[in-house]
């Protein structure tokens, strides 16, 4: 259903926004061509404020610019002002946005100068990694909405930033981090240069009184790098033993204590080796691998968070016979809501006026509108079709079925049992037979050099501290994490890269992740000239059958329609060209014409329209949930590579069946019908039942793909929960991967992905393995010394860091 | 060489004072965002935007 451009569209595309000009909507000004109004502003404000140069930009994307052209009042209101806005001393606001379409350098240019369209607008600052605008103004002379909205017609649609708080935590944690890393490495640098003046002194002497200088200046340096920046791996290993668990920190704090105790006897002694620029060096190395370990890990969903953004931020409530405006969180139940064609519902309720149509995607994966009448009972997060209902509130907030289904997710994204990765569940072998190694050793050498023996332990004890077996898999990981950004595929945790090495149970969502996710012209058998009376009448109405008709021919050109009359849940009729024309359901259609034409579309699970013009039925049209393009392709080769591929959905079970045979898929692999309760009730059964790759080994991962808030609690569930484009917020926060390229295709890419960047991780464990193997050798056979093992650390560490960097995990650059 | 005694510590005084100002450098976040800086530099104007 791709558009091409053909007649009707205009040669030069829209001066701001770079998309095709449809002549019905084209705009000319100051000798430019718009596509719409929207971008007339946006171009307006921009060359107003003397930025042109925005367009010669050369990085400037060629994207749709968004606009969403809402009034933003609600962020000037009292309860939004307390939760988001702070006042500085000069007596100026602050607050912090999430903006939407953030891409480039350009929209930093664009953002930045914020202050030349918005008068009273002092600071606008963009963090571009975050799509974050810190804005400062003054408030006697604007307010926030006025800002948003200029962001908003800019084409970047600002949002709340609720994470704040959780984001603070997290930026203080990485602060105090790189102070610690700081600290250690200037510590790490200077105890080097003290050694190597040491070693160097003890090739071609050094004074006594020099050499006993110089090893008191390392104790006395690196002393506080033990206890400050290097306390953390002590108290990490001691947690670890009193929970009876062995994790790497415990090898690590072995070999940190071993060499500073023997370094410092050894200093007050005044003879025998000292390792205390070895410990230096591993304290900063070993911070560095945390930090980066730190930085590629996920941080926990907050449930009250997800509410705030997937629920309106107003609601219109209707007290003694008047309409007033309040924040969604003020809404509580006894409540009456006026809520019109196109709103989102605040909270749940029955309905009391009015009949509509509803459209309860984002919280069933439902793809076709449902009806509700005076009586039934309607959900927070839907959104009415079609005309206004006043809805009685019976839940609210934390309470509604929204609330309950997010707080699944908080709990859901808590609940996960970190995967054990690889290089933990093999630290017990790895203290186990350092220990046993050093004791050989001081064993061995016991009977033929008593003095020695301690000394030859300690240096096997220091000497495979395992510094580069630490940072193989944070440091491979980070770096495909970087790459795999720069395609579009979002990993926020490193675990999931290691647990879809292997092939177990991939559940698809089916709205909106292998399908487009709206209603669309699927088949239409009937002349072309149909196609422009059909669109000609459909222009009058809002239902989702009209929309998906424009949608599919954008090139055709529709003449005007008089006398037209539409009948609710039924069609619509009208004269084009003095030619009587009806659309509808078969049955409404086939009792106003001579009959003929079937009841139902040949393929079951699309909603069927006919045609009739004159009285006679001249096309047939199916209405349903096209496939994304790709997804097909992607599918069989997961199927090929081994994974269990099944479809999990809300929608009515013989459209996910129908969808399923276009995949290629056996129908038994689809569940229809299924509520986000259900989902997740599935997901947790798959995880229960998986097999184990091997005896004793990790299960088979059970992986949920999705985009809706309604595969969010599933996501949270699963071994590894994945968030398509488009997706809600809720199913973002709530994944491990979020796939920014829309659709299916980018999976085959991230699993092949992630099964390279295992093994590469694996390569590096080796090679840091062999480095400590060499060490033990040459500490049982006693010819290790200080400055061996001073150039074999860090040596083995920057093998492990280039291996990381040239490693092939995902491509380096988009295809 | 006894010059060293002295010219050591002074110069792990130095070191302290770098550090310090890094600690302080990392603590007041000039560390937090370190990409739309590098972009912000590329299309600064020649001219401030209150000369208009």
């Amino acid at each position: 259903m791709t558009s091409t451009p053909t007649r009707g569209v205009t040669a030069s595309p829209c001066a701001h926004c770079g998309l095709e000009v449809l002549s019905g909507d084209r705009r000319v000004s100051d000798g430019r061509t718009y596509c719409c109004a929207g971008c007339e502003t946006a171009a307006t404000i921009i060359r107003q404020s003397g930025l042109d140069g925005f367009y010669d930009l050369p990085e400037r994307r060629n994207e749709r610019v968004v606009t969403s052209g809402r009034s933003y009042a609600e962020f000037d209101h009292a309860s939004f002002v307390t939760a988001h806005v702070t006042r500085t001393r000069e007596g100026l606001a602050e607050a912090a946005l999430y903006l939407e379409g953030v891409h480039c350098a350009s929209c930093v240019w664009l953002v930045e100068r914020l202050p030349l369209a918005v008068r009273g607008t002092v600071r606008a600052e963009l963090d571009v990694t975050r799509a974050i605008v810190h804005l400062a103004w003054d408030p006697e002379r604007t307010t926030l909405s006025a800002i948003a909205r200029c962001l908003d017609r800019l084409g970047y649609p600002p949002h709340a930033y609720r994470g704040r708080r959780a984001a603070e935590a997290r930026r203080a944690e990485e602060r105090a981090m790189l102070t610690r890393i700081g600290i250690a490495g200037a510590i790490a640098a200077n105890v080097m240069t003290i050694a190597l003046a040491l070693y160097s002194g003890f090739f071609s002497g050094m004074d006594g009184e020099f050499v006993r200088y110089f090893r008191w200046l390392s104790l006395v340096l690196v002393t506080p790098a033990l206890l400050w920046p290097g306390r953390g791996f002590f108290t990490g290993a001691i947690a670890a033993l009193r929970a009876g668990q062995l994790n790497m920190d415990v090898p690590i704090a072995i070999a940190l204590a071993a060499g500073f105790a023997q370094g410092a006897v050894n200093t007050w002694r005044d003879s025998g080796p000292i390792y205390l620029d070895a410990v230096g060096t591993l304290i900063f190395l070993l911070l560095v691998g945390r930090y980066l370990q730190h930085r590629a890990q996920r941080s926990a969903a907050d449930a009250a968070a997800l509410l705030g953004a997937l629920s309106p931020a107003t609601a219109r409530v209707i007290e003694n016979a008047t309409v007033r405006e309040l924040p969604s969180e003020a809404v509580l139940p006894g409540m009456l809501l006026d809520v019109r064609a196109g709103d989102t519902l605040a909270a749940d309720g029955v309905v009391e006026r009015g009949a509509s149509s509803l459209d309860l995607a984002l919280l069933t994966g439902e793809s076709r509108p449902v009806s509700v009448d005076v009586g039934a009972r309607v959900f927070a997060g839907t959104v009415n079709l079609s005309s206004p209902i006043e809805v009685r509130v019976d839940e609210s907030g934390m309470t509604s079925r929204l609330g309950r289904l997010l707080r699944d997710v908080e709990l859901g994204s808590r609940e996960r049992a970190p995967l054990v990765l690889f290089a933990d569940r093999m630290s017990f072998y790895f203290v186990a037979a350092v220990l046993l190694l050093a004791g050989l050793t001081a064993g061995l050498w016991w009977s033929t050099d008593p003095a020695a023996a301690l000394d030859h332990a300690i240096a096997l004890l220091v000497v495979t501290c395992p510094c580069a077996l630490a940072m193989a898999t944070p440091l491979s990981v980070t770096v495909a994490i970087g790459r795999a950004a720069r395609l579009g595929i979002l990993i926020k945790s490193g675990h999931a890269l290691e647990a879809l090495t292997s092939q177990g149970t991939l559940f698809l969502d089916k709205t909106g992740t292998v399908t487009e996710g709206r209603l669309g012209l699927v088949s239409w058998r009937g002349a072309d000239d149909v196609r422009s009376q059909v669109l000609a009448l459909e222009r009058h109405s809002r239902h989702p059958i009209a929309a998906a008709f424009a949608a599919a021919w954008p090139e055709v050109e529709a003449p005007v329609a008089t006398e037209v009359s539409e009948v609710l849940g039924a069609g619509i009729e009208g004269l084009v060209a003095g030619r009587r024309v009806l659309v509808g359901r078969p049955t409404w259609v086939r009792e106003r014409v001579k009959g003929g034409g079937p009841v139902r579309h040949p393929r079951r699970e699309l909603t069927p329209v006919l045609v009739a013009v004159d009285g006679h039925i001249v096309a047939q049209a199916g209405f349903g949930d096209p496939l994304r393009p790709g997804a097909r392709a992607a599918v069989e080769s997961l199927v090929r590579a081994g994974w269990e591929v099944r479809l999990l959905s809300g929608d009515a079970p013989h459209v996910v069946e129908g969808i399923a045979s276009a995949l290629g898929l056996d129908r038994s692999r689809a569940e229809g019908g299924a509520t986000p309760e259900r989902k997740r009730e599935v997901i947790r059964v798959a995880r229960a039942t998986a097999q184990p790759l091997h005896r004793g080994g990790a299960l088979r991962p059970v992986v949920m793909v999705g985009d809706g808030v309604n595969d969010a609690a599933a996501i949270a569930s699963a071994t590894v929960g994945i968030a398509v484009r488009g997706g809600a917020e809720a199913s973002l926060a709530a994944a491990d991967v979020y796939l920014a390229r829309g659709g299916v295709g980018a999976l085959e890419e991230l699993i092949e992905g992630a099964r390279r960047t295992t093994a590469i991780i694996r390569r590096n464990m080796l090679i840091a393995l062999g480095y400590n193997a060499i060490g033990v050798t040459l500490a049982m056979m006693g010819i290790i010394d200080p400055l061996f093992a001073a150039i074999l650390m860090p040596t083995s560490s920057l093998t492990v860091v280039l291996l990381a960097w040239q490693g092939r995990t995902f491509p380096r650059s988009a295809p | 060489m006894s010059v060293l005694f002295v010219l050591v510590p002074v110069a792990l005084a130095l070191v302290g004072i770098f550090v310090a100002a890094y600690a302080w450098s990392a603590r007041s976040g000039q560390f937090d965002d370190l990409t739309t800086p590098a972009m912000r530099v590329l299309h600064e104007d020649p001219e401030r935007p209150e000369a208009h």
